[in-house]
């Protein structure tokens, strides 16, 4: 399966961007192999509203199953959990020491939001 | 006072318009605006409304804060919420195509998985999902985001927008306050602050547009603003300058390098300030006022009518007269 780590750049040296909505770059990660594809934010870097919703329609275009990040909005969290994509919250370091965690079993989906929404 | 046509220079009119005179109006839309809030807007508006010697309507455009029914008695207040359409997806005849969120330029719904989910504070309520849906299955319900209130005073008309706390959509609102506009009745509106959205709403319907400001750095920076604002909405405005002393004549050198009129200049006198906090109407507390928002008044329509001419006329332009200062 595939797992998508916010990220502040393209390489999983690059540390975790603690954002969804607004992240810079999604690494996605293929469980099975460890091989990893970044993944620009487009939309939700440039949205004035909803950046959250557009981030998760993005991840779920790409067959992502679950995402890893900072943290996660009232918006954003709906729309993931509405296309059944797990949520993990409190990322912090590398994308790649998150991924290690992740496949360790160290990382639990939540079941809510852990951050008020920006506005709307 | 210079002839228009001539101070606006030479113009091509429109065949057959001329320089035909305007039929006098009786229900001119007179817009207080401003660029920095707090300079006196609702002063200016309550008061130009209270002095009218005939029927007059007063809109409270102002839909964040409305506060101008503090200084009115107010009978027979009717009030109706204001709603906006929203989709509600009919889950039986969803197929989960997408089609919905691909048009949706708010994020408003987005087909995760069948169905679409909505979220009803990013929407519009342009109804573009419902048209586009393949399968009819969206339909619109409508969602409840502030009220507005008519009510009377004597020869005064009142109508008030309010925006229910925590929404985000002023406009609406503001619509829903111009359309209880009476016909034949001049109107005052008291916008909100600012160059925004819900001030551009509140303003773009009317006929003159009077700035107020402050004497100050931070009052002619936002003036400038406001300026640009109705010169983009080519709507005909002028300047009333309040708490004259505070300050310096900047806001006056501004208006006569750019062109702009000064209705009006009302000193920092506190006992115009003592009678606005204990929700006194200036005209009521001074009635000497009342022959001077009289004349502001006549001045704005004046305006107005000289708007309309150059519209007529073929002339369009940015709808600012250059006037001399009296």
């Amino acid at each position: 399966m595939k797992v998508a780590i916010t990220s502040r750049g393209l390489d999983p040296q690059d540390p975790v961007d603690p954002r969804f909505g607004r992240a810079t770059v999604f690494v996605v990660f293929d469980t099975e192999t460890g091989e990893h594809t970044p993944l620009e934010n487009s939309g939700g870097m440039d949205a004035a509203h909803g950046a959250g919703i557009q981030a998760a329609r993005r991840v779920q275009e790409a067959g992502v199953s679950a995402v890893v990040t900072g943290h996660c909005g009232p918006n954003a969290f709906r729309a993931l959990s509405a296309a059944g994509i797990d949520v993990i919250v409190g990322a912090q370091g590398t994308v790649a020491e998150t991924f290690a965690r992740y496949q360790a079993g160290d990382l639990q989906p939540v079941a809510a939001p852990d951050v008020e929404g920006h506005g709307l | 006072m210079p002839d228009a046509s001539t101070a606006r220079g030479a113009a091509p009119a429109a065949s057959g318009a001329g320089a035909t005179p305007v039929k006098p109006r009786r229900d001119w839309r007179i817009a207080v605006a401003s660029g920095k809030g707090g300079t006196g807007k609702t002063t200016v508006a309550v008061n130009l409304a209270l002095s009218s010697r005939g029927p007059v309507q007063l809109l409270d455009c102002d839909v964040e804060a409305p506060n101008a029914r503090l200084f009115l008695s107010l009978t027979d207040v009717r009030r109706n919420a204001v709603t906006i359409p929203i989709p509600e997806v009919d889950q039986t005849r969803c197929t989960a195509c997408g089609q919905c969120g691909e048009i949706c330029a708010y994020n408003a719904i987005v087909a995760m998985g069948a169905p679409p989910i909505v979220f009803p504070r990013l929407c519009h309520g342009c109804g573009g999902c419902m048209r586009i849906c393949p399968r009819h299955a969206i339909r619109e319900v409508p969602r409840e985001i502030g009220a507005v209130a008519v009510a009377g005073n004597g020869h005064l008309r009142f109508v008030e927008g309010e925006l229910t706390i925590g929404e985000a959509m002023a406009p609406p609102v503001i619509r829903a306050v111009w359309s209880e506009l009476a016909p034949g009745t001049p109107a005052i509106i008291d916008a909100p602050p600012g160059t925004t959205c819900p001030t551009i709403e509140a303003v773009r319907g009317s006929d003159v547009v009077a700035l107020v400001t402050e004497p100050t750095p931070f009052g002619l920076h936002d003036l400038e603003l406001a300026v640009a604002m109705v010169r983009a909405l080519g709507l005909p405005h002028g300047v009333i300058v309040n708490r004259m002393g505070i300050g310096d004549d900047r806001i006056q050198r501004y208006c006569e390098r750019e062109g702009v009129a000064v209705l009006a200049e009302i000193a920092d006198d506190r006992s115009i300030a003592e009678a606005y906090a204990r929700g006194i109407p200036l005209v009521t507390a001074q009635p000497q006022y009342a022959a001077r928002f009289h004349e502001l008044r006549a001045r704005l329509e004046e305006l107005a009518a000289q708007g309309t001419q150059h519209a007529q006329g073929g002339a369009g332009g940015d709808g600012c007269d250059a006037q001399e200062v009296s």
